[in-house]
Protein backbone atom coordinates (compact mmCIF):
# COMPACT_ATOMS: atom_id res chain seq x y z
CA UNK A 1 0.00 0.00 0.00
CA UNK A 2 1.30 3.40 -0.81
CA UNK A 3 2.49 5.74 2.34
CA UNK A 4 0.41 8.82 2.35
CA UNK A 5 1.59 11.23 4.71
CA UNK A 6 -1.90 13.04 6.54
CA UNK A 7 -1.57 16.53 7.60
CA UNK A 8 -2.95 15.76 10.91
CA UNK A 9 0.18 14.43 13.45
CA UNK A 10 -2.00 12.60 15.61
CA UNK A 11 -0.93 9.31 15.63
CA UNK A 12 -2.93 5.99 15.86
CA UNK A 13 -1.95 2.26 17.44
CA UNK A 14 -2.79 -0.58 14.78
CA UNK A 15 -6.45 -1.11 14.46
CA UNK A 16 -7.45 -3.64 16.32
CA UNK A 17 -5.37 -3.14 19.26
CA UNK A 18 -7.08 -2.45 22.40
CA UNK A 19 -6.43 1.25 23.55
CA UNK A 20 -8.78 0.82 26.94
CA UNK A 21 -9.44 -2.18 29.13
CA UNK A 22 -11.25 -1.64 32.05
CA UNK A 23 -11.95 -5.04 34.42
CA UNK A 24 -14.36 -5.19 37.44
CA UNK A 25 -13.60 -1.52 39.17
CA UNK A 26 -15.32 -0.92 42.19
CA UNK A 27 -15.12 2.52 43.69
CA UNK A 28 -16.83 3.80 46.90
CA UNK A 29 -15.98 7.66 48.17
CA UNK A 30 -14.59 8.44 51.67
CA UNK A 31 -17.44 9.13 52.50
CA UNK A 32 -18.75 5.97 52.07
CA UNK A 33 -20.88 6.59 49.09
CA UNK A 34 -20.64 3.79 46.51
CA UNK A 35 -19.85 4.82 42.81
CA UNK A 36 -18.81 2.12 40.98
CA UNK A 37 -19.84 -2.04 41.21
CA UNK A 38 -17.46 -3.90 39.22
CA UNK A 39 -17.36 -1.85 35.69
CA UNK A 40 -15.87 -3.44 32.43
CA UNK A 41 -14.92 -2.20 29.19
CA UNK A 42 -13.11 -2.70 26.18
CA UNK A 43 -12.72 -0.29 23.84
CA UNK A 44 -10.31 -0.81 20.24
CA UNK A 45 -8.43 1.40 18.47
CA UNK A 46 -10.47 3.86 16.50
CA UNK A 47 -13.34 3.84 18.72
CA UNK A 48 -15.66 6.60 18.99
CA UNK A 49 -17.94 5.58 22.07
CA UNK A 50 -20.83 7.03 24.13
CA UNK A 51 -21.26 6.85 27.56
CA UNK A 52 -24.71 7.78 28.82
CA UNK A 53 -26.64 7.37 31.77
CA UNK A 54 -28.32 9.65 34.30
CA UNK A 55 -26.97 11.97 36.72
CA UNK A 56 -24.89 10.19 39.86
CA UNK A 57 -24.42 6.38 37.12
CA UNK A 58 -20.92 6.72 37.97
CA UNK A 59 -19.96 8.26 34.49
CA UNK A 60 -17.69 11.12 35.83
CA UNK A 61 -16.15 8.93 38.60
CA UNK A 62 -15.69 6.13 36.32
CA UNK A 63 -13.95 9.12 33.44
CA UNK A 64 -11.04 9.72 36.90
CA UNK A 65 -9.86 6.26 37.13
CA UNK A 66 -8.90 6.12 33.40
CA UNK A 67 -5.54 8.78 33.65
CA UNK A 68 -5.12 7.48 37.36
CA UNK A 69 -6.72 10.83 39.39
CA UNK A 70 -9.23 8.41 41.64
CA UNK A 71 -7.84 4.79 42.67
CA UNK A 72 -9.96 1.99 42.64
CA UNK A 73 -10.50 -1.93 43.01
CA UNK A 74 -10.05 -3.37 39.88
CA UNK A 75 -7.60 -3.18 36.73
CA UNK A 76 -7.63 -0.04 33.81
CA UNK A 77 -5.16 -0.77 31.29
CA UNK A 78 -3.95 1.49 28.35
CA UNK A 79 -2.54 0.66 25.41
CA UNK A 80 -1.16 -2.69 27.05
CA UNK A 81 -0.32 -0.84 30.37
CA UNK A 82 -1.75 -1.26 33.33
CA UNK A 83 -1.65 1.47 35.47
CA UNK A 84 0.19 1.96 38.25
CA UNK A 85 1.73 4.23 40.85
CA UNK A 86 4.75 4.29 38.75
CA UNK A 87 3.92 4.53 35.20
CA UNK A 88 1.23 7.51 35.82
CA UNK A 89 2.70 10.49 34.26
CA UNK A 90 2.91 8.40 30.86
CA UNK A 91 -0.28 7.17 31.41
CA UNK A 92 -1.37 10.38 32.02
CA UNK A 93 0.36 11.54 28.59
CA UNK A 94 -1.76 8.81 26.70
CA UNK A 95 -5.14 9.89 27.98
CA UNK A 96 -6.26 13.45 27.11
CA UNK A 97 -8.71 13.80 29.99
CA UNK A 98 -11.37 17.02 29.18
CA UNK A 99 -13.13 18.28 31.90
CA UNK A 100 -16.70 19.50 31.75
CA UNK A 101 -16.60 22.91 32.90
CA UNK A 102 -13.64 24.35 30.67
CA UNK A 103 -13.34 27.51 33.60
CA UNK A 104 -11.63 24.51 35.32
CA UNK A 105 -9.76 23.45 32.19
CA UNK A 106 -7.97 25.93 31.35
CA UNK A 107 -6.14 27.37 34.22
CA UNK A 108 -3.32 29.30 32.94
CA UNK A 109 -3.51 33.19 32.11
CA UNK A 110 -3.21 33.08 28.00
CA UNK A 111 -4.39 30.38 25.76
CA UNK A 112 -0.70 29.23 24.47
CA UNK A 113 0.42 28.69 28.25
CA UNK A 114 -2.38 26.55 28.61
CA UNK A 115 -1.91 24.41 25.50
CA UNK A 116 1.91 24.21 26.39
CA UNK A 117 1.40 22.92 29.70
CA UNK A 118 1.20 19.23 29.17
CA UNK A 119 4.13 19.25 26.46
CA UNK A 120 5.82 21.39 28.78
CA UNK A 121 5.79 18.75 31.63
CA UNK A 122 6.23 15.89 29.32
CA UNK A 123 9.71 17.53 29.56
CA UNK A 124 9.78 18.36 25.53
CA UNK A 125 11.99 20.55 23.90
CA UNK A 126 10.90 24.21 23.32
CA UNK A 127 10.61 23.46 19.71
CA UNK A 128 8.59 20.46 19.98
CA UNK A 129 6.19 22.10 22.92
CA UNK A 130 6.06 25.12 20.38
CA UNK A 131 5.37 22.28 17.14
CA UNK A 132 3.12 20.82 19.30
CA UNK A 133 1.07 23.71 20.64
CA UNK A 134 0.58 24.91 16.84
CA UNK A 135 -0.53 21.70 15.68
CA UNK A 136 -3.44 21.22 18.56
CA UNK A 137 -4.85 24.98 17.99
CA UNK A 138 -4.75 24.00 14.16
CA UNK A 139 -6.48 20.91 14.85
CA UNK A 140 -9.01 22.58 16.72
CA UNK A 141 -9.26 25.45 14.53
CA UNK A 142 -7.98 28.04 17.26
CA UNK A 143 -4.86 28.81 15.44
CA UNK A 144 -5.50 32.82 15.70
CA UNK A 145 -6.33 32.58 19.73
CA UNK A 146 -2.83 31.65 20.20
CA UNK A 147 -1.80 34.79 22.72
CA UNK A 148 -5.64 35.72 24.15
CA UNK A 149 -6.19 35.51 27.40
CA UNK A 150 -8.70 32.56 28.44
CA UNK A 151 -11.28 34.53 30.39
CA UNK A 152 -11.95 37.06 27.81
CA UNK A 153 -13.10 33.66 25.40
CA UNK A 154 -16.81 32.60 24.74
CA UNK A 155 -17.85 29.01 26.16
CA UNK A 156 -17.93 27.70 22.99
CA UNK A 157 -14.10 29.06 22.02
CA UNK A 158 -12.89 28.03 26.08
CA UNK A 159 -14.60 24.60 24.64
CA UNK A 160 -12.39 24.08 21.52
CA UNK A 161 -9.37 25.51 23.37
CA UNK A 162 -10.03 22.84 26.18
CA UNK A 163 -9.82 20.20 23.66
CA UNK A 164 -6.57 21.28 22.16
CA UNK A 165 -4.83 21.45 25.72
CA UNK A 166 -4.91 17.66 25.97
CA UNK A 167 -4.29 17.03 22.06
CA UNK A 168 -1.20 18.94 22.50
CA UNK A 169 -0.12 15.66 24.83
CA UNK A 170 -0.69 13.40 21.44
CA UNK A 171 -2.89 11.14 23.78
CA UNK A 172 -4.11 7.48 22.55
CA UNK A 173 -7.10 8.05 23.89
CA UNK A 174 -9.45 11.15 24.41
CA UNK A 175 -11.64 10.88 27.13
CA UNK A 176 -14.50 14.02 27.09
CA UNK A 177 -17.24 15.23 29.97
CA UNK A 178 -20.21 16.47 28.67
CA UNK A 179 -18.19 18.26 25.65
CA UNK A 180 -22.34 19.98 24.26
CA UNK A 181 -23.21 21.11 27.78
CA UNK A 182 -24.03 24.66 27.37
CA UNK A 183 -23.40 25.70 24.16
CA UNK A 184 -25.41 26.88 21.68
CA UNK A 185 -26.24 25.28 18.42
CA UNK A 186 -23.35 26.51 16.46
CA UNK A 187 -20.78 26.07 19.04
CA UNK A 188 -22.27 22.53 19.28
CA UNK A 189 -22.49 21.82 15.55
CA UNK A 190 -18.91 23.40 15.01
CA UNK A 191 -17.69 20.53 17.85
CA UNK A 192 -19.66 17.76 16.52
CA UNK A 193 -17.38 18.70 13.17
CA UNK A 194 -14.61 18.34 15.87
CA UNK A 195 -14.95 15.32 17.19
CA UNK A 196 -16.02 13.54 14.14
CA UNK A 197 -12.64 14.85 12.29
CA UNK A 198 -10.10 14.29 15.05
CA UNK A 199 -8.68 10.50 14.36
CA UNK A 200 -8.39 9.53 17.88
CA UNK A 201 -9.99 6.91 19.78
CA UNK A 202 -12.72 8.54 22.24
CA UNK A 203 -14.86 8.07 24.95
CA UNK A 204 -17.66 10.73 25.63
CA UNK A 205 -19.78 11.22 28.54
CA UNK A 206 -23.10 12.96 27.68
CA UNK A 207 -27.05 13.46 28.15
CA UNK A 208 -26.96 14.62 24.38
CA UNK A 209 -28.97 11.99 22.33
CA UNK A 210 -28.56 13.80 19.19
CA UNK A 211 -25.06 14.20 19.37
CA UNK A 212 -24.69 10.08 20.33
CA UNK A 213 -27.28 9.02 17.49
CA UNK A 214 -25.15 11.07 14.53
CA UNK A 215 -21.41 10.89 16.19
CA UNK A 216 -21.19 7.37 17.89
CA UNK A 217 -21.47 3.93 15.94
CA UNK A 218 -20.93 2.48 19.66
CA UNK A 219 -22.74 3.39 22.97
CA UNK A 220 -22.33 1.93 26.64
CA UNK A 221 -25.32 3.05 29.30
CA UNK A 222 -24.87 3.30 32.92
CA UNK A 223 -26.66 3.17 35.94
CA UNK A 224 -26.10 2.99 39.55
CA UNK A 225 -22.11 2.24 38.87
CA UNK A 226 -22.63 -0.45 36.85
CA UNK A 227 -22.37 -0.96 33.04
CA UNK A 228 -26.27 -2.08 31.73
CA UNK A 229 -25.61 -1.89 28.04
CA UNK A 230 -22.64 -1.98 25.88
CA UNK A 231 -23.71 -2.38 22.17
CA UNK A 232 -24.58 -1.00 18.69
CA UNK A 233 -26.07 2.82 18.90
CA UNK A 234 -28.87 2.02 16.98
CA UNK A 235 -29.99 -0.78 18.90
CA UNK A 236 -29.78 0.60 21.70
CA UNK A 237 -31.59 3.80 20.76
CA UNK A 238 -34.70 1.28 19.28
CA UNK A 239 -35.36 0.14 23.00
CA UNK A 240 -37.40 2.54 24.37
CA UNK A 241 -38.40 0.94 27.23
CA UNK A 242 -34.89 0.16 28.25
CA UNK A 243 -34.10 3.68 27.56
CA UNK A 244 -37.02 4.98 30.15
CA UNK A 245 -36.19 2.34 32.65
CA UNK A 246 -32.48 4.01 33.06
CA UNK A 247 -34.10 7.68 32.71
CA UNK A 248 -32.72 8.37 29.12
CA UNK A 249 -34.81 9.44 26.62
CA UNK A 250 -34.97 8.32 22.49
CA UNK A 251 -33.74 11.55 20.77
CA UNK B 1 -20.79 37.24 30.86
CA UNK B 2 -17.31 38.93 31.30
CA UNK B 3 -16.34 40.87 33.95
CA UNK B 4 -13.61 43.00 33.35
CA UNK B 5 -12.78 45.98 35.65
CA UNK B 6 -9.96 44.69 36.72
CA UNK B 7 -7.97 44.49 33.78
CA UNK B 8 -6.12 47.86 33.78
CA UNK B 9 -3.91 46.57 30.55
CA UNK B 10 -4.10 49.37 27.76
CA UNK B 11 -3.22 47.80 24.46
CA UNK B 12 -0.78 50.61 22.86
CA UNK B 13 2.24 50.38 20.82
CA UNK B 14 4.03 52.61 22.64
CA UNK B 15 7.90 52.53 23.94
CA UNK B 16 6.88 51.55 27.21
CA UNK B 17 4.64 48.47 25.70
CA UNK B 18 7.49 47.13 24.16
CA UNK B 19 9.87 47.50 26.64
CA UNK B 20 11.34 44.12 27.76
CA UNK B 21 8.69 43.50 31.26
CA UNK B 22 11.75 42.28 33.28
CA UNK B 23 13.32 45.91 32.69
CA UNK B 24 9.53 47.38 33.84
CA UNK B 25 9.08 45.44 36.84
CA UNK B 26 12.77 46.06 38.05
CA UNK B 27 12.84 50.11 37.90
CA UNK B 28 9.47 50.16 39.05
CA UNK B 29 10.29 48.10 42.30
CA UNK B 30 13.72 49.67 42.10
CA UNK B 31 11.71 53.64 42.66
CA UNK B 32 9.46 52.50 44.76
CA UNK B 33 12.15 51.24 47.15
CA UNK B 34 14.17 54.55 46.25
CA UNK B 35 11.22 56.52 47.89
CA UNK B 36 10.70 54.39 50.50
CA UNK B 37 14.29 55.77 51.44
CA UNK B 38 14.15 59.40 50.67
CA UNK B 39 14.30 61.70 54.26
CA UNK B 40 11.43 63.57 54.93
CA UNK B 41 10.93 67.02 53.64
CA UNK B 42 13.47 66.13 50.47
CA UNK B 43 11.39 68.39 48.28
CA UNK B 44 13.95 68.55 45.35
CA UNK B 45 14.07 64.55 44.83
CA UNK B 46 10.42 64.55 45.26
CA UNK B 47 9.86 67.31 42.23
CA UNK B 48 12.79 64.95 40.50
CA UNK B 49 11.04 61.52 40.88
CA UNK B 50 7.51 63.33 39.66
CA UNK B 51 9.78 64.72 36.65
CA UNK B 52 10.89 60.58 36.25
CA UNK B 53 6.92 60.08 36.71
CA UNK B 54 5.77 62.24 33.69
CA UNK B 55 8.34 61.08 31.32
CA UNK B 56 6.95 57.97 31.53
CA UNK B 57 3.61 58.84 31.34
CA UNK B 58 4.52 60.26 28.52
CA UNK B 59 6.41 57.91 26.92
CA UNK B 60 3.60 55.48 27.24
CA UNK B 61 1.35 57.53 25.01
CA UNK B 62 -1.04 57.40 27.85
CA UNK B 63 -1.03 61.40 28.86
CA UNK B 64 0.40 62.77 31.17
CA UNK B 65 -2.66 62.81 33.58
CA UNK B 66 -3.12 58.99 33.37
CA UNK B 67 -1.89 57.81 36.44
CA UNK B 68 -2.72 61.09 38.42
CA UNK B 69 -6.57 60.28 38.05
CA UNK B 70 -5.85 56.40 39.06
CA UNK B 71 -3.82 57.49 42.21
CA UNK B 72 -6.69 58.93 43.67
CA UNK B 73 -8.47 55.70 44.45
CA UNK B 74 -5.28 54.53 46.97
CA UNK B 75 -5.23 57.97 48.78
CA UNK B 76 -7.01 57.12 51.58
CA UNK B 77 -5.24 53.88 52.30
CA UNK B 78 -1.93 56.95 52.87
CA UNK B 79 -4.38 57.58 55.94
CA UNK B 80 -3.27 55.03 57.81
CA UNK B 81 -0.22 57.23 58.35
CA UNK B 82 -2.83 60.23 60.27
CA UNK B 83 -1.25 59.37 63.79
CA UNK B 84 1.96 60.45 62.92
CA UNK B 85 0.86 63.99 62.63
CA UNK B 86 1.02 63.89 66.95
CA UNK B 87 3.30 61.32 67.41
CA UNK B 88 6.52 62.87 66.74
CA UNK B 89 8.25 65.51 69.15
CA UNK B 90 7.84 68.86 67.88
CA UNK B 91 6.99 72.56 67.88
CA UNK B 92 3.20 72.36 68.55
CA UNK B 93 1.27 74.35 65.23
CA UNK B 94 -2.07 73.62 65.81
CA UNK B 95 -3.90 72.04 68.89
CA UNK B 96 -7.66 70.57 69.36
CA UNK B 97 -9.83 68.89 71.24
CA UNK B 98 -11.08 65.27 70.07
CA UNK B 99 -13.58 63.73 72.08
CA UNK B 100 -11.75 63.44 76.14
CA UNK B 101 -8.25 63.45 74.69
CA UNK B 102 -5.93 66.66 73.84
CA UNK B 103 -4.10 66.39 70.45
CA UNK B 104 -1.36 68.21 69.29
CA UNK B 105 0.13 68.43 65.85
CA UNK B 106 3.44 69.60 65.65
CA UNK B 107 5.63 70.50 62.99
CA UNK B 108 7.97 67.68 62.41
CA UNK B 109 4.96 65.38 62.28
CA UNK B 110 3.32 67.18 59.92
CA UNK B 111 6.54 67.49 57.66
CA UNK B 112 6.58 63.18 57.95
CA UNK B 113 2.97 63.03 57.39
CA UNK B 114 3.19 65.12 53.96
CA UNK B 115 6.34 63.32 52.91
CA UNK B 116 4.35 59.87 53.70
CA UNK B 117 1.66 61.28 51.55
CA UNK B 118 3.70 62.19 48.55
CA UNK B 119 6.44 59.42 48.61
CA UNK B 120 3.23 56.75 48.21
CA UNK B 121 1.26 58.53 46.15
CA UNK B 122 4.68 58.80 43.72
CA UNK B 123 5.13 54.87 44.17
CA UNK B 124 1.47 54.01 43.67
CA UNK B 125 1.63 55.86 40.54
CA UNK B 126 4.54 54.09 39.13
CA UNK B 127 2.71 50.88 39.85
CA UNK B 128 -0.15 52.07 37.94
CA UNK B 129 1.74 53.24 35.00
CA UNK B 130 3.64 49.54 35.08
CA UNK B 131 0.01 47.37 35.02
CA UNK B 132 -1.04 49.53 32.28
CA UNK B 133 1.59 48.99 29.73
CA UNK B 134 2.33 45.22 30.52
CA UNK B 135 0.09 42.70 29.64
CA UNK B 136 -0.31 40.34 33.06
CA UNK B 137 0.98 37.48 31.99
CA UNK B 138 4.11 38.81 30.72
CA UNK B 139 4.42 40.39 34.25
CA UNK B 140 4.20 36.93 35.79
CA UNK B 141 6.84 36.06 33.63
CA UNK B 142 9.33 38.72 34.09
CA UNK B 143 8.94 38.08 38.09
CA UNK B 144 9.45 34.53 37.70
CA UNK B 145 12.92 35.56 35.61
CA UNK B 146 13.47 38.18 38.18
CA UNK B 147 14.00 35.20 40.80
CA UNK B 148 11.05 35.42 42.42
CA UNK B 149 9.96 32.56 44.07
CA UNK B 150 7.82 30.26 42.09
CA UNK B 151 5.55 29.60 44.90
CA UNK B 152 3.86 33.26 44.67
CA UNK B 153 4.17 33.23 41.12
CA UNK B 154 2.22 30.73 40.69
CA UNK B 155 -0.16 32.21 43.27
CA UNK B 156 -0.33 35.17 40.98
CA UNK B 157 -1.32 33.25 38.01
CA UNK B 158 -3.93 31.35 39.49
CA UNK B 159 -5.33 34.93 41.38
CA UNK B 160 -5.58 36.43 37.89
CA UNK B 161 -6.93 33.59 36.14
CA UNK B 162 -9.70 32.97 38.60
CA UNK B 163 -10.86 36.44 40.07
CA UNK B 164 -12.72 36.59 37.05
CA UNK B 165 -14.76 33.44 37.20
CA UNK B 166 -14.97 34.37 41.00
CA UNK B 167 -16.33 37.84 40.52
CA UNK B 168 -18.82 36.11 37.94
CA UNK B 169 -19.66 33.57 40.54
CA UNK B 170 -20.18 36.82 43.23
CA UNK B 171 -22.41 38.50 41.13
CA UNK B 172 -24.56 35.11 39.69
CA UNK B 173 -25.14 34.43 43.66
CA UNK B 174 -26.29 38.41 44.13
CA UNK B 175 -28.48 37.93 41.28
CA UNK B 176 -30.46 34.86 42.67
CA UNK B 177 -30.89 36.78 45.85
CA UNK B 178 -31.92 39.51 43.43
CA UNK B 179 -34.53 37.53 41.87
CA UNK B 180 -36.07 36.53 44.73
CA UNK B 181 -36.22 39.29 47.16
CA UNK B 182 -39.89 39.93 46.88
CA UNK B 183 -41.91 41.59 48.37
CA UNK B 184 -45.47 41.50 49.06
CA UNK B 185 -47.82 44.32 47.87
CA UNK B 186 -47.95 46.58 50.82
CA UNK B 187 -45.12 45.39 53.08
CA UNK B 188 -41.77 46.15 53.73
CA UNK B 189 -39.40 44.04 51.86
CA UNK B 190 -36.98 41.85 53.50
CA UNK B 191 -37.00 41.14 57.56
CA UNK B 192 -34.39 42.11 60.52
CA UNK B 193 -31.05 42.89 60.07
CA UNK B 194 -29.96 39.97 61.64
CA UNK B 195 -31.96 37.88 59.17
CA UNK B 196 -30.34 39.78 56.21
CA UNK B 197 -27.21 39.27 57.77
CA UNK B 198 -27.69 35.55 58.09
CA UNK B 199 -28.32 35.48 53.99
CA UNK B 200 -24.85 37.00 53.50
CA UNK B 201 -23.26 34.92 55.56
CA UNK B 202 -24.53 32.23 53.51
CA UNK B 203 -23.61 33.33 50.76
CA UNK B 204 -20.57 33.96 51.34
CA UNK B 205 -20.18 30.06 52.73
CA UNK B 206 -21.44 28.96 49.53
CA UNK B 207 -19.07 31.36 47.73
CA UNK B 208 -15.83 29.33 50.10
CA UNK B 209 -17.82 25.87 48.97
CA UNK B 210 -17.83 26.53 45.53
CA UNK B 211 -14.57 27.97 45.40
CA UNK B 212 -13.20 25.16 47.37
CA UNK B 213 -14.38 22.13 45.16
CA UNK B 214 -13.64 24.31 41.81
CA UNK B 215 -9.68 24.42 43.19
CA UNK B 216 -10.43 20.29 43.44
CA UNK B 217 -11.26 20.15 40.34
CA UNK B 218 -8.31 22.66 39.17
CA UNK B 219 -6.06 20.63 40.69
CA UNK B 220 -7.52 17.31 39.29
CA UNK B 221 -7.05 19.08 35.48
CA UNK B 222 -3.61 20.02 36.05
CA UNK B 223 -2.65 16.34 37.45
CA UNK B 224 -4.09 15.05 34.50
CA UNK B 225 -1.73 16.93 31.92
CA UNK B 226 0.96 15.97 34.27
CA UNK B 227 1.62 18.35 37.03
CA UNK B 228 3.58 17.20 39.53
CA UNK B 229 4.56 19.75 41.68
CA UNK B 230 6.36 21.86 39.40
CA UNK B 231 5.21 24.53 37.04
CA UNK B 232 7.62 25.15 33.78
CA UNK B 233 6.77 27.97 31.56
CA UNK B 234 8.62 28.97 28.58
CA UNK B 235 10.40 32.22 28.12
CA UNK B 236 8.91 34.44 25.16
CA UNK B 237 11.01 37.39 26.01
CA UNK B 238 14.67 38.75 24.91
CA UNK B 239 16.65 41.33 26.29
CA UNK B 240 17.31 44.09 23.64
CA UNK B 241 20.32 46.82 23.44
CA UNK B 242 17.61 49.21 23.47
CA UNK B 243 16.32 47.45 26.93
CA UNK B 244 19.94 47.27 28.90
CA UNK B 245 20.21 51.12 27.95
CA UNK B 246 17.06 52.09 29.43
CA UNK B 247 17.31 49.97 33.14
CA UNK B 248 20.98 51.74 33.21
CA UNK B 249 19.80 54.89 32.53
CA UNK B 250 16.72 54.38 34.95
CA UNK B 251 18.92 53.24 37.72
CA UNK B 252 21.31 56.54 37.44
CA UNK B 253 18.35 58.94 37.14
CA UNK B 254 17.08 57.01 40.46
CA UNK B 255 20.20 57.66 41.98
CA UNK B 256 20.57 60.95 41.13
CA UNK B 257 17.05 60.80 42.89
CA UNK B 258 18.86 59.96 46.28
CA UNK B 259 21.84 61.95 46.05
CA UNK B 260 19.38 65.09 45.39
CA UNK B 261 17.67 63.93 48.42
CA UNK B 262 20.47 63.99 50.40
CA UNK B 263 22.44 67.35 49.98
Amino acid sequence: MPVTHVKNSFSQPEIGSDVLTVKDLHFSYPDGHSALHGVSMKLSAGDKVALVGPNGAGKSTLMLHLNGILGGHGEVEIAGQRLTRDNLPAIRAMVGLVFQNPDDQLFSPTVFEDVAFGPLHMGLPEADVRARVDAALEAVRMTTYRDRLSHHLSVGEKKRIAIATVLSMNPNLLILDEPSAGLDPRARRTLINLLRELPITMLVSTHDMKLVQELFPRTIVMDEGRVVADGLTTDILEDETFLTAHGLEKP
Amino acid sequence: MHFDAFDRYHEKESFLHRLDPRVKALVTVIFIVSNALLPDGAWLAFVFGWMFLIAANLLSQLGIGYTLKRSLVALPFALIAITVLFSIPGEPIFTFQFFTSHLVITDAGFLRFVSILIRSWLSVQMAILLVAVTRFPDLIHALEHLKVPAILTTIIAFLYRYLFVLTDEVFRLIRARESRSAASTGKRAGRGVLWRARVAGNMAGQLFLRSYERSDRIYNAMLSRGYSGHLYTLNAHEMKPRDYYVTALAIVVIFVTQVLGRF
